[in-house]
């Protein structure tokens, strides 16, 4: 009888080797936001995918948290979920102990010990929030997976943030753009300009990416006692107010391609 | 002011039978000032009467929300209505979190009640010094519970507790089959009535004295929208203060009280 | 029991228990804590005896869905007889693609949930919905802990007029839509579904549902190397659960014999 194969050692470069369970995947789209003067749009597209697969046409990455907050999540589909129910906790205890919403600057602090907490074992996310401060100004902060954030006034993240964000700093930064003499840079856009570059981005988004599409949901924070600014006019708004603060939430849904 | 022989320890029956520590708690839900809760087809609401312990001092709160499809008003000792609602609060969340779906009423009931039970029972504990009426809404439609230390948990049509609500609930009796079909104003009118019967002689109540809980669809006086459990006080119960019938004759209406407000003497 | 008697007789502590609110029972446990088997815990890393495709769709009246009866065993078909549909409740069936011990597993903690729920004899019930949330809250912290199980499972159910229909997976991905697929399913059969389905989950009748079903499926068995020609069809309506008993399609294998270019016969 032969002896047992022992294998030589070369072959397995004499390594113990192990297979580990990847904990992380990664479900594709595009998130948003921009801020005005009194206003924030914050939007993202509705499908969910993993390869080369759609898994759903309709998931959404954009959760109103309060009547002045709106979060935006992309990255790891399962992360951002449970993140996001996470954050909806803690801002009902601070409701409960305070009898208010969080302001917008304190969730945006609330989100980075939240994510940095798990700096060892990430979040797999990119957080976008917007909504309205306590001043009443417009604002976004943006999220690295760990915890990094900042105050910005447009921020892009996701799948398709190469093909957006230039477009973006382009049209709302005027990077690249010499003003005509006599005629400089408005200093804030309006709510219906900021609505058409993000349905814009988001067509072309949807064009030149794969994982771009199907849907878009685009929320609409407006500060306390400001006007629609033309918002009535939109096809398809829908207001998600809760309370009679001031701040005012809309809505507004569109089809992206499907293909 | 008792002088038994069995009170030190919850653990120890009486010769009769009774566990002496347990009734003083309820005595406790006794000194505490007046909550009402009733319900009809659409609505539960509670109503509770605000002490203050002096012209410098504010009111002590009576309500809190638990959910947004429950709240609960309470007589007794405050810090450990915290400690109860908290853990409410707890078990709503972990509800939401595990199932996404709002606890159902009875369930949020029977857990506060299974703790206070724990605490007539074993060594070195105190029952809670403190009564609740929990009103909610799921999906089998709106509730009104009372949670008492002894861990006694029931369902009602209309209850009251606290100091005098003997008086109260001699309105509820009276009036309770109305209630059902009654709409949310005339709920609240009932119901601030039934609260009045247990202030002293010359007290009112008025805005700031006045706490009212509503979970169902909003009254036209209301400013919200949603149906969520909500708290009104201060200028925004003026409008249902104004429904209110004056008695007509002023002096000798709360008669029973006195019986009732008293400490209960109880048999050795 | 504390064996401890430094903790006898002592209401709390304040550690871990700030308002002596835990009943003794449920006290922090203060014997040793090292355990010598403890570092010796395996997890899975990958599945061993898998389940391949489920199907699920919307039809007008509820949802349905299709699984085959094949456990494999790497390529061995090892056993041809397992259910992989599991009724929960009276509202709500998972039908689960993955490792099959994981979710027998799955099923005995879903059955243990459901009874409890049935103990608290308040009318309440936990449908479709919680149940996903449920589980998908199970396999995420299972993922979380580098020790998942590892399956991709389907919740279809009808509860209070309202059809539902979600997918779950071992790392907590979560996603619903009106026709669902796992496994080899996901690329063969979701595409036929979608076009079959979407659009019509208001009118298709039942039969027309089975029909879909039962191409998708044969479709899947010509396909797929470790899917079986014998499988069952779950139906969740307003009715109720129903499982079918075990059934097949006809299959014709004789243009095989025409086939060049792979396998043992090269030209």
């Amino acid at each position: 009888m032969p002896d047992m194969v022992t294998l030589p050692h070369s072959s397995l470069s004499g390594k113990p080797q192990q297979r580990q369970f990847n904990p992380y995947s990664e479900n594709g789209g595009t998130i948003l936001a921009i801020s005005g003067a009194d206003f924030s749009v914050i939007a993202g597209d509705t499908r969910q995918s993993e390869g080369y697969s759609i898994q759903t046409r309709y998931a959404p990455k954009v959760f109103r948290l309060t009547d002045n907050a709106v979060l935006a999540v992309n990255g790891f589909a399962a992360d951002g979920n449970m993140f996001v129910k996470q954050v909806r906790q803690r801002l009902e205890w601070y409701r409960h102990a305070h009898a208010k919403d969080m302001p917008l600057r304190a969730i945006a602090r609330l989100i980075q010990t939240m994510l940095y907490a798990r700096r060892f074992f990430p979040y797999y996310v990119y957080n976008i929030l917007g909504g309205i401060e306590e001043d009443g100004s417009g604002a976004v902060y943006s999220f690295d997976p760990v915890g990094s954030y900042e105050r910005e006034s447009c921020r892009a993240a996701g799948a398709a943030q190469s093909l957006v964000q230039p477009f973006l700093d382009n049209q709302i930064y005027f990077k690249n753009q010499v003003p005509r003499p006599g005629h400089p840079h408005p200093q804030h856009l309006s709510l219906e300009t900021v609505i058409q570059l993000v349905i814009d981005s988001f067509t072309s988004a949807t064009e030149r990416h794969i994982e771009v599409g199907d849907g878009l949901e685009m929320f609409v924070v407006l500060a306390k006692g400001s006007p629609l600014h033309g918002l009535e006019n939109f096809d398809g708004v829908q207001e998600m107010t809760v309370t009679n603060e001031g701040e005012r939430i809309f809505v507004v849904r569109r089809n992206l391609k499907r293909d | 002011m008792f002088r038994n022989t069995y009170d030190s320890d919850n653990t120890v029956f009486s010769p009769q039978g009774r566990l002496h520590q347990v009734e003083y708690a309820l005595e406790a839900v006794k000194q505490g000032s007046a909550a009402v809760g009733l319900r009809s087809k659409t609505h539960s609401i509670l109503l509770a009467l605000k002490r203050s312990t002096g012209e410098l001092a504010s009111y002590q709160q009576k309500m809190f929300r638990i959910d947004d499809h429950v709240g609960i008003a309470i007589a007794g000792l405050t810090s450990d209505a915290r400690v109860l609602s908290n853990f409410m609060r707890q078990q709503a969340m972990s509800s939401k979190m595990a199932f996404n779906r709002p606890i159902p009423v009875n369930r949020l009931v029977s857990a506060i009640a299974d703790k206070a039970q724990v605490n007539t029972q074993e060594y070195g504990r105190r029952p809670y010094g403190v009564g609740f009426l929990v009103i909610g809404q799921d999906q089998s439609g709106p509730h009104l519970y009372e949670f008492s230390p002894s861990g006694n948990s029931y369902e009602y049509y209309a209850m009251s507790i606290g100091a005098r609500s003997q008086s109260a609930k001699t309105y509820l009796e009276k009036h309770y089959e109305s209630f059902a079909d009654c709409s949310l104003e005339d709920l609240i009118q009932h119901g601030l009535h039934a609260l009045r019967e247990t202030l002293q002689q010359d007290k009112d109540l008025n805005v700031n004295n006045t706490s009212i809980g509503i979970v169902g669809a909003p009254s036209t006086h209301e400013k919200t929208t949603g149906v969520s459990f909500r708290i009104l006080e201060g200028e925004t119960i003026q409008p249902f203060l104004d429904t209110m019938v004056p008695k007509d004759a002023p002096a000798p209406a709360a008669a029973p009280a006195a019986s009732t407000d008293e400490d209960v003497q109880m048999a050795e | 029991m504390d064996h401890f008697p430094t903790n006898w007789g002592r209401p709390r502590n304040d550690a871990f228990d700030a308002y002596g609110t835990y009943p003794i029972s449920q006290r922090p446990y203060n014997g040793p804590t090292t355990d010598a088997f403890s570092d010796g815990i395996q997890h899975t890393q990958q599945p061993i005896v898998t389940g391949t495709s489920v199907l699920a769709i919307k039809y007008k009246d509820g949802i349905m869905m299709a699984a085959d009866n094949l456990a494999s065993y790497g390529s061995l078909a090892r056993f041809k007889d397992i259910q992989r549909l599991h009724p929960v409740g009276n509202n709500t069936v998972i039908g689960a693609g993955g490792d099959m011990s994981d979710f027998q597993y799955i099923q005995a903690l879903l059955d243990q949930l459901m009874i409890e729920e049935f103990t608290e004899q308040d009318g309440h019930s936990l449908g479709p919905s919680e149940i996903h949330e449920y589980l998908s809250h199970v396999m995420y912290s299972r993922r979380s802990k580098m020790d998942p199980l590892w399956n991709s499972l389907i919740v279809g159910g009808f509860k209070d007029e309202k059809r539902f229909l979600s997918y779950v997976d071992l790392l907590g991905t979560t996603y619903s839509a009106s026709t669902l697929a796992t496994g080899y399913g996901s690329y063969i059969a979701q595409p036929l579904l979608r076009k079959a389905v979407e659009g019509n989950e208001d009118v298709l009748t039942e039969d027309e549902a089975v029909k879909i079903l039962e191409q998708s499926m044969k479709v899947l068995f010509y396909r797929d190397a470790r899917s079986l020609n014998k499988y069952q069809i779950a139906k969740i309506t307003a009715d109720g659960v129903s499982v079918s008993e075990s059934r097949s399609v006809e299959t014709h294998w004789s243009f095989a014999e025409g086939i060049r270019g792979y396998g043992a016969q090269t030209q």
